[in-house]
């Protein structure tokens, strides 16, 4: 009963903001004649998503695979590369400044070298989901573990436990909250890098993911269909972070009673 | 097994090339004995407890302990796992030496009965009372039946009646199990219930003052009622004192 109240009173604030935007908006286009190809009204994007709801939602299935299988990786390496980082303090001086590169090239720009190497279609779009999306994991991996209490590892130290296990049993659990939050910031690229990826890297017509309806939209001044699409990407983000966000609730349960 | 012997020569420490900790000390510690360290606040005990437990390298001198020991190390602060219950915690050097789960399980709570931690077993660290936590690392130090005991002022948060049964507790076991056992405390009464000998250290930069050899044989609670107890106490309380009002000289 509370915690039903709970989700409520989070929800409504955010909730009333978004309809009184869509409604500004609506008025603004109305008020000022603004035409359809430039900005659509709300009412006109709902009505397009309604036409076109089996082609959006199959090409939001085909996006959401992309970012998913995207985000995985960007989870698995970033935990793994922050980790060899972390271990080997050569690595970590020599290429942790690099990873920063990472963050810095502009997807756009490399997006179609991937479609040279790696061909147009899914494998393109998931190593720009992943690309992007990568740093954010490997930083906070990286600090969690530079974080870990010295006392705590001295215990380690003690019993003369090799570094792995010393990583496995105190690092990695010590750093699951930083983790956590890389992760986070990472759902939201991740939707970002797959959407420009298939701007450029994607099979277009019948199987066109999101991506790819954007661009043949806008060629066709089809605005609404681009908005329709738009609106489909952030509920995937909105998807994805809260699926990152329920997953770090419960690993971190027992965090959050010990930060008590 | 024979027990393990420890011989400090020379050892000095000292922090930020200024800050000197411990001066040189010489200390011969005997197989199974309990030696208790006590000291004014600040004049290095923990400093030279962590040289001795080999988690702190001395700037000068040489710390030989023999042989090679498994130690049961307690921090001054209690250090345990927050995402670990305290089973889990007080179990983990089993853990560490690849002991099956069900062995860490019952030695853990075995030992958390010993230090009246029975029934908060399964509660995370965040959930106890800073001298329950305490003793859940006292719990640790004790579970993978270590030969050299290090505490460093293991009891200092518990009110005085659970203190001197704990330290029955303590005595009983090192006594049983002829464990090295060096303990940092700053009461003297623990320190004479316990130790077999007791050092008085003097204001940092920590020099032996004076050693008292407590010649009491079997610990039991009616010791502290004694004539014997209470004069070593007062004699070392003077020493202690000693030392201190030389310092503010
Ligand atoms: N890591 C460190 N870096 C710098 N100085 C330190 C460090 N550890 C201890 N010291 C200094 O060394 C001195 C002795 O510290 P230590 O912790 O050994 O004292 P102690 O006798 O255990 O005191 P207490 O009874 O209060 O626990 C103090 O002046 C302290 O400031
Ligand atoms: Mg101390």
């Amino acid at each position: 009963m509370s915690r039903r109240a709970g989700v409520f009173a989070a929800v409504w604030p955010p909730l009333l903001v978004v309809v009184i935007l869509l409604v500004l908006w609506e008025l603004v286009v109305v008020l000022f004649s603004i035409p359809e190809y430039l900005l659509p009204t709300p009412i006109a994007v709902g009505r397009t998503m309604i036409e076109q709801w089996p082609r959006l939602i199959a090409a939001t299935g085909r996006t959401a695979t992309a970012t998913l299988a995207g985000f995985a990786a960007s989870a698995v390496l970033g935990v793994v590369a922050g980790s060899l980082l972390s271990l080997v303090p050569l690595a970590r001086r020599g290429i942790y400044p690099l990873t920063l590169l990472l963050q810095m090239v502009p997807l756009v720009a490399i997006a179609p070298m991937l479609v040279i190497w790696f061909g147009i279609g899914l494998p393109s779009v998931i190593v720009a989901a992943c690309i992007v999306s990568i740093f954010p994991v490997i930083a906070g991996t990286l600090d969690g573990l530079q974080s870990v209490d010295a006392g705590l590892e001295e215990i380690f130290r003690i019993h003369r436990v090799g570094r792995i296990r010393t990583w496995w049993k105190l690092g990695l659990p010590w750093s699951i909250p930083s983790v956590i939050t890389g992760l986070r910031i990472a759902a939201g690229l991740a939707v970002i890098g797959a959407i420009v990826g298939e701007f450029v890297g994607a099979y277009g017509g019948q199987h066109a993911p999101l991506g790819a309806i954007i661009t043949s939209a806008l060629k066709q001044n089809q605005t609404s269909t681009v908005f329709a699409a738009i609106a489909m990407a952030s509920a995937l983000g909105f998807l994805l972070f809260g699926l990152v966000n329920l997953g770090g609730w419960i690993l971190l349960r027992r965090w959050h009673a010990s930060a008590q | 097994m024979s027990g393990v012997e420890i011989e400090l020569r020379g050892v000095t420490k000292t922090f930020d090339r200024s800050v000197e900790a411990v001066a040189p000390m010489d200390l011969d510690l005997r197989p199974g004995r309990v030696t208790a360290l006590l000291g004014p606040t600040g004049c290095g005990k923990s400093t030279l407890l962590r040289m001795i437990g080999g988690v702190e390298t001395p700037t000068a001198g040489s710390v030989a302990v023999r042989p090679k020991p498994r130690i049961g190390f307690c921090f001054q602060e209690p250090r345990l796992l927050p995402w670990r219950n305290v089973l889990r915690n007080v179990g983990l050097p089993l853990e560490l030496d690849g002991r099956p789960r069900d062995v860490c399980r019952r030695e853990a709570q075995r030992r958390l009965e010993m230090v009246r931690l029975g029934d908060a077993a399964e509660l995370l660290p965040a959930a106890l009372s800073g001298g329950m936590r305490m003793r859940a690392a006292v719990a640790r130090s004790l579970v993978a039946d270590p030969d050299l005991l290090l505490l460093d002022e293991p009891f200092g948060a518990l009110d005085e009646v659970t203190r001197f049964r704990l330290d029955e507790e303590v005595a009983t076991l090192v006594r049983e199990q002829s464990i090295t056992v060096v303990l940092v405390t700053h009461s003297i009464s623990e320190a004479v219930f316990l130790a077999d000998e007791v050092v008085v250290l003097s204001p940092r930069p920590a020099r032996i003052i004076e050693r008292y050899e407590i010649p009491f044989g079997e610990r039991v609670a009616s010791l502290r009622g004694t004539e014997e107890f209470a004069r070593l106490q007062a004699s070392i309380y003077a020493c202690l004192r000693g030392g201190m009002m030389e310092d503010e000289r």
